[in-house]
């Protein structure tokens, strides 16, 4: 966690989550959700020193090819088959401001739709050049870019005929564990958006629009991979020198 | 017109779904060879400060089964009690200590364990220090947003008694759900989603 140490320190409590952007804990379209959910209301109190806080990680976690999904699980001289894109974007928060060393883990099927995981069971076959996970850190502007093929859609058992759009499954940490972030990202123009009971738990058209990544055609690489452009935004904190810390946290 | 404040809106979250696995422990869902091991497997090792603790437990839905592909994250300062963070401004921590790990509900019974070690007390905003305790996020296949609540100990009803969190708990009864069970060194907690036995949740 060393090469963070030049940054200065933000130690402000983070802006409440509006939770009527979010998607709510229940949400019956999605039928998991039901006895997942809680059901009383959450407890709610400004961030402690225990959530302003949160782990960062530095570059000595990443291997050389963890962002790059083509190539990270293929044998030498191979790689996985699909539409080969780049996936790339900046980490924000509320504030608008960088969120530099951002770890940023992602997941997806491959091409056709299928899970590389013991419980997975979909008829699609395995590609066996493509594992589907990836990782990597954001650089001092908050930038972050993976190449990977886009993955298919699939069905799942929710409805008798639910299948989810093309996804990629993003984790992120900022700088403080309230900001910690699981999402899905979306590909632009994909008409099963629209058809998806996961996507349909985000009650606000807009904050579903924020999951779709257009098409970034001026950083298309020519004869080689597409481009998609995909910034996150984490919960900004308080900038006001006006804090009641007594303990200097 | 007033000025416009230009804050954005924060991302929205989706379900880690049921293969969370493959991006944030591949190697314990069978996806082995990209990374040498997964990250947050382990918090402590031979010179990490303070009283070696294992805690033990399993994430339960509404009809009282054990979800058996959640994903759990913990977070917690030191011995000393101060956190591995760049926005700890009070000291440096243990560097022998993460303070950050993961761990999936396994996939037989529902089981997740953690090797950690007791963590100090650290202050509320106002100074107050806060009782010894452990953040949990856990994430799953049915859950659309990561739940925050907190452990507990048993062994601490002096400073539990004066902790600020669970001083907000209005019905008394239920801030017992953040306290383990089990005795030094072997704690247990049960987190449950739904119904009687609800663990408090934290919007924090």
């Amino acid at each position: 966690m060393s090469d963070t140490e030049n940054r200065r320190p933000e130690t402000g409590a983070f802006f409440q989550r509006d939770r009527n952007w979010h998607p709510p804990a229940f949400a019956p379209g999605y039928k998991t959700s039901v006895l997942r959910s809680p059901q009383k209301a959450l407890l709610s109190l400004d961030s402690t020193i225990s959530e302003i806080t949160g782990p960062v990680f530095g570059h000595s976690v990443l291997g050389e090819l963890d962002n790059d999904l083509i190539h990270n699980f293929a044998k030498a001289g191979e790689s996985a088959i699909g539409e080969r894109i780049i996936v790339h974007g900046r980490v924000l928060d509320e504030r608008g401001r960088p969120v530099a060393g951002a770890l940023l883990e992602f997941w997806q099927a491959n091409a056709g739709g299928r899970y590389r995981h013991k419980k997975e069971s979909y008829l699609a076959p395995l590609d066996p050049n493509f594992g589907g996970c990836g990782r990597t850190i954001t650089d001092e502007n908050g930038y972050y870019c993976f190449r990977t093929i886009r993955p298919g859609a699939y069905p799942w058992p929710n409805g008798v005929n639910d299948w989810r759009p093309a996804h990629i499954h993003f984790s992120i940490f900022g700088h403080g564990f309230a900001q910690r972030l699981i999402t899905q990202m979306y590909f632009e123009g994909d008409p099963m958006i629209w058809k998806c009971p996961i996507v349909g738990t985000i009650p606000d058209r807009g904050a579903i629009e924020q999951l779709i990544a257009p098409l970034d055609w001026a950083n298309t690489i020519p004869m080689d991979a597409r481009a998609y452009k995909f910034d996150i935004v984490l919960r900004g904190r308080r900038s006001t020198l006006f804090e009641n810390r007594p303990e200097g946290n | 017109m007033a000025q416009d404040l230009g804050y954005l809106k924060e991302t929205p979250s989706q379900t880690a779904g049921p293969y969370v696995h493959i991006g944030l422990t591949p190697n314990f869902g069978g996806l082995s060879g990209v990374y040498q091991r997964d990250l947050g497997s382990a918090m402590v090792n031979d010179q990490t400060l303070g009283e070696r603790i294992t805690v033990t437990g399993r994430v339960i839905d509404g009809t009282g089964a054990p979800l058996k592909d959640a994903l759990i994250e913990i977070w917690q300062a030191d011995a000393a009690g101060l956190y591995n963070s760049p926005s700890e401004m009070r000291g440096a921590a243990d560097p022998n200590f993460t303070g950050w790990a993961r761990c999936p509900t396994s996939a037989e019974d529902g089981i997740f364990v953690f090797e950690t070690i007791k963590p100090g007390r650290v202050p509320f905003k106002d100074g107050r220090l806060m009782a010894p305790h452990i953040t949990f996020w856990i994430v799953a296949r049915g859950i659309n947003i990561g739940l925050h609540t907190r452990l507990y100990f048993p062994d601490e009803a002096a400073a539990n008694a004066e902790d600020p969190l669970l001083a907000r708990i209005e019905h008394r009864h239920r801030a017992e759900t953040l306290v383990a069970g089990g005795q030094a060194p072997n704690y247990v907690f049960d987190i449950h989603l739904q119904g009687e036995k609800e663990t408090v949740f934290l919007d924090i």
